[in-house]
């Protein structure tokens, strides 16, 4: 179960592509890139549900998995931890196996106890009380952000204000330099990007080797910090909590990225992806500017829309059985948090993007059970202090062009938005 | 009819009637009490209904199930007394139950 999969190259072109409603069930492949940067994954995903919500496929680019699909299946596989293991010795929470040496151990990737201990050394960073202390900070950047922005000429909206909002916001979290916070972007890219894109990055040991340069630039900072006072910023606790201030060099690399990732990417596409959906949905960002009020309700809309996380992979840890199949030990299997959220029997009208939705806060992005976002208060508080913003102003953002989006499966990623802003 | 009585964390207090058997979570939920949000719907899932069960209950509310203590296990902001209250039911033995609410869910 260990040896690496040799990666078949997805296909890269949508010309390749079978076509969703005649290809037989058992070959539909859910895992393809092209369709997630072309947004064209819905309709996959709606057979998927339909026809064969707990769907075995033979043969993917990642080798043999099970894909789950509908909402209430893949509750029900995040809250037995147990049978379906986040532990990286059965290869974590990627879709794709990692060779061995280039794994990396984080909570994410672990099962309890070493997950408990680890992620109850971060939490207090992203906790209730600390994230009132911060919110006028981020209210302060996000001010700055919007007043640099200029009006009656088109912009990049992600390189802009979703990157530049969440890079300042990250470098504050960890305490790294302000003026270099977008090397973090820069790494939580890499790990990130897909290696068939056609960029620098184009193998795991590339990727690897810039990773070990972020793993060296935090491993510095991370002496500084233990050789001082603890202060409140994630490397500080870090160093100075019994639970991590010894970690073996992967177990290091994995937690950092863990947070970069976290703290990043995740809410960098929810900014860029809500205000598309506000353009998308016209009569919704003018119920929202005439009722601002709506922002709260809005927030986790936006976040159930997007979904960041499109998916999570869980190993099964010892044969069982599951809605009246039989599930081997060692089995991927992958839960489609973006199909959940598009479940019809748990979201009424999923396709609707709705700022007043009732219940906004039943949905999957933040995934269930003991490995639910930690950070999804702060990601939640910098859309809301964003949009709290925006509509001080008498601003209308309209986007001007297509949407550039990323050619991933594991991220919902945006590398640009062109938007004006029109005085209205 | 049982009632439970939620404090805020800035002390206002909301006492709601709940019908036996109907959880802690869903009455606050459906009497619109501020700070707590149930995302997962009451299946223990996601910490978000996080109470401090008053000293003089908690011997009557009983303490964390397995579920429970697994979500909650590595809070920020758990307490000796911490409970998720889509787990606790309303009933007659618990008729003027206090719940605190911590400063925020997470």
């Amino acid at each position: 179960m260990n040896a690496v999969m040799k990666e078949k190259p997805a296909p890269i072109s949508a010309d390749d592509l079978p076509d969703v409603a005649t290809q037989p069930i058992e070959e539909l492949d859910p895992t393809l890139q092209i369709r997630f940067q072309a947004d064209t994954q819905d309709a996959v995903f709606a057979r998927l549900r339909k026809e064969a919500p707990v769907h075995y496929l033979k043969d993917s680019q990642y080798g043999p998995l099970w894909n789950v699909t509908r909402y209430k299946d893949i509750v029900d596989i995040e809250i037995d931890h147990p049978t379906f293991s986040s532990d990286v010795k059965y290869g974590g929470i990627l879709i794709k196996d990692l060779p061995e040496n280039m794994r990396r151990t984080s909570f994410i990737n672990a099962d309890p106890p070493l997950h408990d201990e680890q992620r109850k050394v971060v939490s207090p960073v992203v906790a209730p009380g600390n994230l009132l202390r911060m919110e006028e900070r981020i209210r302060n950047e996000v001010r700055q952000i919007l007043d640099g922005l200029p009006v009656g000429e088109t912009f990049d909206w992600v390189d802009r204000v979703a990157i530049e909002l969440t890079g300042r916001v990250l470098a504050e979290l960890m305490d790294t330099p302000r003026e270099e916070r977008r090397l973090l972007t820069y790494w939580s890219d890499i790990v990130n990007v897909d290696l068939h894109v056609g960029g620098e990055i184009d193998t795991e040991e590339k990727r690897y080797a810039k990773l070990k340069e972020c793993a060296a630039y935090f491993g510095k900072l991370f002496d500084q910090r233990k050789g001082q006072a603890p202060g409140p910023d994630l490397i500080s606790m870090l160093a100075h909590s019994p639970a991590t201030a010894n970690m073996p060099a992967q177990e290091f690399l994995g937690m950092i990225v863990l947070l970069m990732v976290g703290g990043n990417d995740t809410t960098r596409n929810s900014i860029t992806g809500g205000l598309l959906a506000l353009n998308d949905f016209p009569e919704q960002y003018a119920k929202l500017r005439a009722n601002p009020q709506l922002v709260g309700n809005m927030v986790p809309e936006i976040i159930r829309w997007v979904t960041p996380v499109p998916h999570m992979r869980r190993t099964v840890t010892r044969d069982t059985e599951f809605r009246g199949h039989k599930m081997r030990e060692g089995d991927k299997v992958v839960i489609w948090y973006i199909s959940g959220n598009r479940d019809e029997t748990a979201i009424p009208d999923p396709y609707a993007f709705r700022i007043d939705r009732q219940n906004p806060r039943a949905h999957l992005s933040f995934g269930m059970g003991i490995h639910r976002c930690l950070g999804n208060r702060l990601a939640e508080l910098q859309l809301k202090v964003l949009w709290e913003e925006i509509l001080k102003r008498p601003w209308v953002i309209d986007v001007v062009g297509p949407a550039k989006r990323k050619y991933a499966n594991n991220l919902r990623g945006f590398s640009s938005l062109p938007v004006q802003i029109r005085t209205a | 009819m049982p009632t439970i009585k939620f404090v805020e964390h800035n002390g206002t207090e909301h006492t709601v009637e709940v019908p036996e058997g109907t959880s802690a979570m869903q009455a606050a939920v459906n009497a619109g009490v501020p700070g707590i949000d149930g995302d997962c719907g009451g299946i223990c899932a996601c910490a978000t209904c996080h109470v401090y069960v008053d000293e003089a209950w908690t011997a009557k509310t009983g303490g964390r199930g397995e579920q429970e203590e697994s979500m909650l296990t590595f809070s920020p902001i758990l307490e000796p007394s911490s409970r998720l209250c889509c787990q606790i039911q309303a009933s007659r033995d618990l008729d003027g139950l206090v719940l605190r609410l911590p400063v925020g869910q997470h």
